[in-house]
C-alpha cells in the first residue's frame, strides 16, 4: 500500500488524494509527504493510521516539510511503529484537537467522548451537536463494520474558518456487505446512498429497525451537516459520496436529492472513511435541527409505505 | 402530582450526563421496563440532569416494548424532566415507532 499527502487534503479537495491512493500489497504500508508544506484533514491522518494498523511493515519518507510536525503532534507515528523525528509536547492545551485515538469498546468510547469536549474547548451549545455525530459514528463503526482494529477517530479545530474537521475511519467490511445482511446493492455508491436513507439498517428489512438498530444514525448525520451547510463524505468500496455546501437549508431524506458529488472510481478502501467539517458558526439549535428532522424522517417512512402498497390485481 | 403505581428510573446514575450507551439502553429496558409494565406498573424515566442524548440510546430503550405492546403503551410511559433535546430526540423515536412494522 502506498499513500501520498499532498500539501492540501480537505473535504473539498479531497479527491485527487484518495485517487491517489495505491491499496495493492496490503502487507506493506508506504507513506510519502509533499516536500514543501502539508496541511490536512484529520480523516487523512486517521487513514494513513488505520492502513498502518493493518502492516508491521510501515515506513515514512524523511518528512521535509516545515509543517511536518504536525503528524507528530496528531500521534500518527506510533501508529506507524515508529520513532518520531520531532520533539513535541504531548497535548498542548490551546492546540484544541482529539489526536489519532483508536476505539475498540463501547467503554473506550464512553470514555472518548468524557475526554473530547475540553480538548477541543468546546461551548456547551456546538458540544452537544459534535458529541452527538461522533457517538452515532463511532457507534456505527463498533456495531457494524467488523473491523477488527476498531474505530480510529482525529478531530482539529481551525481557527481561521472556525471549524471543527473530524475524521472516523475503519477497516472493516464496508458499507455494501454491512448493509447486505439486509438489502442487496449493485455497488459500493448505492450501499453508502442507501446507508444514508433513515430506516435503512443492514441489520433487518422491517421499519423501524430491530430493537438495538434504528437505521438513523447516518441520516442523522447528514441531516445536520445539511442545515449547518457543512461538508461531509463517506468512502467505502471504491465510491464516496460527499454532500456540497449548500445554502438550501432543506432536509431531504433521499440523498440524490442533495447538493453532492459522487464518484466510483476510487481506489477499493477496505472499509469505510468519514469526513466532517462542523462550522461553529452556523451550528443551528440543535432542538430545532431535531425538529426538521423529525418530519424528513416521517415522509421518508411515508413515501416507503406508499411504495410497497399494492393494490389487489383484478384480471 | 406523583403518579400512583408507578415505577421510576432515574437516568442520570446510570447513563451519566450524555446518554449514548445503546447496551445500558437495552438493559434498561429489558431489566426494568418490561418487568414493571408486564405487572402493570407504569413507567417514569426521569432525565433530571441529563444533558443530551442520541436517537440510539433512545430507540434501544423504548422502541421495541412499543413494538411488542403496540402503540398504546405509549399511554404509560412518562419522561420526566427532559431538556428540549431529549424531548425532540424522544419524540422523533416515538413517532417512528408509531409508523414501523
Amino acid at each position: 500500500m502506498k499513500i501520498h499527502v499532498p500539501n492540501s487534503a480537505f473535504i473539498y479537495n479531497i479527491d485527487s488524494f484518495l485517487a491517489g491512493f495505491d491499496p495493492s500489497d496490503p502487507s506493506i504500508l508506504e507513506v510519502s509527504t509533499n516536500d514543501q508544506w502539508i496541511s490536512m484533514h484529520p480523516l487523512v491522518l486517521c487513514m494513513i493510521a488505520a492502513l498502518a494498523l493493518k502492516t508491521d511493515n510501515a515506513t515514512i519518507d524523511e518528512v521535509k516539510a516545515r509543517s511536518g510536525h504536525y503528524i507528530t503532534r496528531m500521534g500518527l507515528y506510533p501508529f506507524l511503529g515508529l520513532p518520531s523525528p520531532h520533539e513535541i509536547e504531548e497535548h498542548d492545551p490551546s492546540g484544541r484537537f482529539i489526536p489519532l485515538t483508536q476505539i475498540e469498546s463501547s467503554g473506550e468510547l464512553t470514555d472518548f467522548l468524557n475526554d473530547m469536549v475540553p480538548l477541543l474547548h468546546l461551548p456547551p451549545a456546538q458540544s452537544r451537536t459534535i458529541r452527538y455525530i461522533m457517538s452515532e459514528l463511532i457507534r456505527n463503526v463498533l456495531e457494524h463494520a467488523q473491523a477488527g482494529n476498531g474505530a480510529i477517530v482525529a478531530a482539529q479545530y481551525y481557527s481561521k474558518s472556525n471549524t471543527i474537521r473530524i475524521g472516523i475511519v475503519d477497516t472493516g467490511i464496508g458499507i455494501k456487505q454491512s448493509m447486505a445482511f439486509a438489502h442487496a446493492t449493485a455497488s459500493d455508491l448505492e450501499a453508502i446512498k442507501m446507508s444514508l436513507i433513515p430506516g435503512m439498517t443492514g441489520t433487518t428489512v422491517r421499519e423501524g429497525g430491530t430493537d438495538y438498530n434504528a437505521g438513523a444514525g447516518l441520516f442523522f448525520v447528514k441531516s445536520i451537516a445539511t442545515i449547518n451547510e457543512d461538508p461531509f463524505l463517506i468512502y467505502s468500496g471504491n465510491s464516496m459520496y460527499k454532500l456540497l455546501k449548500s445554502k438550501k437549508k432543506k432536509l431531504n431524506w433521499n440523498p440524490e436529492d442533495d447538493s453532492h458529488s459522487e464518484r466510483e472510481d476510487l481506489p477499493r478502501w477496505e472499509g469505510t472513511v468519514v469526513g466532517l467539517d462542523i462550522n461553529l458558526d452556523s451550528t443551528e439549535a440543535f432542538a430545532d435541527l431535531l425538529t426538521l428532522i423529525q418530519s424528513t424522517y416521517s415522509e421518508a417512512v411515508r413515501v416507503r409505505r406508499k411504495d410497497r402498497f399494492r393494490k389487489a390485481n383484478f384480471i | 402530582m406523583e403518579k400512583q403505581n408507578a415505577l421510576t428510573i432515574k437516568l442520570l446514575p446510570i447513563t451519566g450526563p450524555f446518554a449514548e450507551n445503546k447496551d445500558i439502553g437495552k438493559d434498561i429496558r429489558v431489566d426494568k421496563i418490561e418487568p414493571a409494565l408486564g405487572k402493570g406498573i407504569d413507567i417514569i424515566l426521569d432525565f433530571n440532569g441529563i444533558e443530551g442524548a442520541t436517537q440510539s440510546f433512545i430507540h434501544s430503550m423504548i422502541s421495541q416494548v412499543i413494538r411488542d405492546n403496540g402503540n398504546a403503551i405509549i399511554d404509560r410511559i412518562f419522561f420526566k424532566d427532559c431538556v428540549d433535546d431529549v424531548k425532540a430526540i424522544i419524540s422523533i423515536v416515538i413517532s417512528y415507532m408509531q409508523d414501523s412494522d
